[in-house]
């Protein structure tokens, strides 16, 4: 079955020697498609991508990119909104073009955070004004 | 027709009829202005948003020896001190000395007033440095400390205005991303931006103040507050469309209240990049159901309410006074309107869910018979405009 996941990665000590991405195409079969990507002035990495491909065949890469000593994170995507900090003004929905901040309920206008939608852009970061919205990196 | 004090004395005996505004529209709805009149006592509208004329004075009490503050700082953020010895007013829009403000634009303006006001209400501890040239009787010439709100002898929030009565719709007519106090507005009317608690809000349902003067006893934050004055630009002869409800600006209230007794939830330090540092603030009025041309008031709904739609990137710069159109607060509310052949997605600053929050708070309130109504003792102006600045050669 062919299935898209969406990652975030965390390299501890980033691989920069190593082609993992290259990897995951030529070996694993996998369509890559990169949102966010940067090494740190500390030598971390950070990565956010969805991969497309057979379930076992994801399975399989992922496990081949643990073995870098990566955090794998399948749920966030380096954005998060605390919803602590958030009021609900709705600001950052008309600046979130991919649609994970959204009018969860128009009629008491409840903004809901969906993390699958989110494609890392960062917009909401700049955009909301109780900095609710930040980038893990 | 009820009188303030009977609706009080329901109110103490815990008999009021209190419902929030958008109730008192269904209300209004399924049984008309009349029966609303007589069996509703009092309804609660509310707003939360970002209001930059906002600020606070604080009284730090007598350092040993004593000190005559003449400048002084809660945080790296200045404070006025050209009052007396050891007081000061913190103002909301206020950012640090160290600021970057917009030397590399557009500027974060990550923390200001607004934030040191927030701490406060939050119990967190601040640094206060202070100076004076010395005297006499003030002898200390500096000062550095760390001070709490609990420390302080009084903390008293005076706005000069909050709750405009309406407010502009910007968009953004030029190629570039504009950086505004109604956030990011992206170029060829990417975005539509409105700053308002739609029919929720105060103003909007006592279009002609005829409940809310000077005196009127508010919810300001999560504390007894008042309308002490007009706010600054109040300029109630203006458009107003059916059921006299203002379609620009309008009307707007300068609110007061003890700082120590707010809640932090309704208190927030606030950013926009570009522009600068500002507060948002929660604020909720009752309106006492006294006849039949307040309840009338009371069932205006977003459909009726218009909004003028200014360009942020010439018009409203340089006060041309060309306004693009109007929008109603429904389809403001509803996330995108059609507007000048165009779909355009909306935003809010101000924040609706929240002032639905406040309107059950304060109804609660009311009912358990712990917040009681106040006459005003003055009317606010209902004739009066706005005088613009004429820069003399
Ligand atoms: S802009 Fe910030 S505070 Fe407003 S709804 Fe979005 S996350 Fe919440
Ligand atoms: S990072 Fe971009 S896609 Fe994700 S929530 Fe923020 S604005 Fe939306």
């Amino acid at each position: 079955m062919i299935i898209t996941q969406k990652y975030f990665l965390h390299f501890p000590v980033c691989e920069t020697n190593t082609p993992i991405i290259y990897k995951l195409v030529k070996d694993y079969d996998l369509e890559v498609n990169i949102f966010r990507a940067l090494v740190s002035s500390e030598g971390e990495g950070y990565l956010v991508l969805d991969v497309k491909g057979e379930a076992g065949s994801i399975t399989k890469a992922m496990e081949y990119v643990a073995s870098f000593g990566v955090t794998i994170n399948s749920v966030e995507r380096g954005v998060v909104r605390d919803e602590t900090l958030c009021n609900h003004c709705g600001n950052c929905v008309s600046h979130c073009k991919a649609g994970a901040l959204h009018i969860a309920d128009l009629k008491t206008r409840k903004v809901a955070f969906d993390d699958k939608l989110c494609i890392a852009c960062g917009k909401c970061v700049d955009n909301c004004p109780m900095k609710a919205c930040s980038t893990v990196f | 027709m009820k009188t303030y004090n009977q609706i009080n004395d329901k109110i103490a005996s815990g008999k009021a009829v209190v419902l929030t505004a958008e109730e008192m529209k269904d209300y209004i709805d399924k049984y008309g202005v009349r029966k609303a009149a007589k069996e509703i006592d009092v309804v609660t509208t509310a707003t939360f948003g970002p209001m930059c004329s906002s600020g606070v004075f604080l009284n730090f009490g007598h350092s040993k020896p004593k000190i005559r503050i003449t400048q002084c700082w809660l945080d790296g953020v200045m404070a006025y001190s050209g009052i007396a010895a050891v007081d000061c007013y913190l103002g909301a829009t206020q950012v640090p000395d160290r600021d970057p403000v917009n030397s590399k634009f557009p500027g974060k303006f990550e923390f200001g007033g607004g934030h040191v006001i927030e701490k406060l209400v939050k119990g967190e501890t601040v640094e206060l440095f202070a100076y004076s040239y010395g005297t006499q009787e003030y002898p200390r010439r500096d000062l550095r400390t760390r001070i709490t709100l609990a420390d302080m002898n009084q903390a008293i929030m005076v706005n000069p205005r909050n709750c405009y009565q309406n407010y502009n719709v910007a968009v953004n007519c030029s190629d570039k991303r504009l950086y505004t106090y109604l956030g990011q507005l992206e170029p060829n009317m990417g975005n539509m931006s409105y700053c308002s608690a739609c029919q929720l809000s105060p103003l909007l349902n006592d279009p002609l103040y005829e409940t809310i003067g000077v005196g009127s006893v508010v919810w300001l934050a999560g504390a007894r507050g008042h309308v002490f004055s007009e706010g600054t630009q109040h300029c109630p002869s203006c458009l107003r469309t059916e059921n006299d409800v203002p379609a620009e600006g309008a009307g707007t209230l300068a609110l007061t209240g003890d700082l120590k007794k707010m809640r932090p939830e309704f208190v927030r330090g606030c950013s926009f990049v570009g522009y600068g540092a500002s507060l948002a603030l929660g604020v909720g009025i009752p309106i006492p159901v006294l006849n039949e041309r307040v309840a009338k008031h009371l069932a205006v709904r977003d459909r009726d309410i218009q909004a003028q739609v200014i360009d942020y990137s010439t018009d409203y710069p340089q006060r041309t006074g060309n306004v693009l159109g109007s929008v109603n607060y429904e389809q403001l509310r509803s996330g995108c309107v059609d507007f000048m052949g165009k779909k355009i997605v909306t935003s809010s600053l101000s924040s609706y869910y929240k002032a639905l929050e406040i309107c059950e708070i304060l109804k609660a309130e009311i009912k358990d018979g712990t917040f009681l109504l106040s006459q005003p003792l003055a009317q606010l102006p209902v004739k009066q405009g706005m005088k613009p600045l004429n820069i003399k050669k």
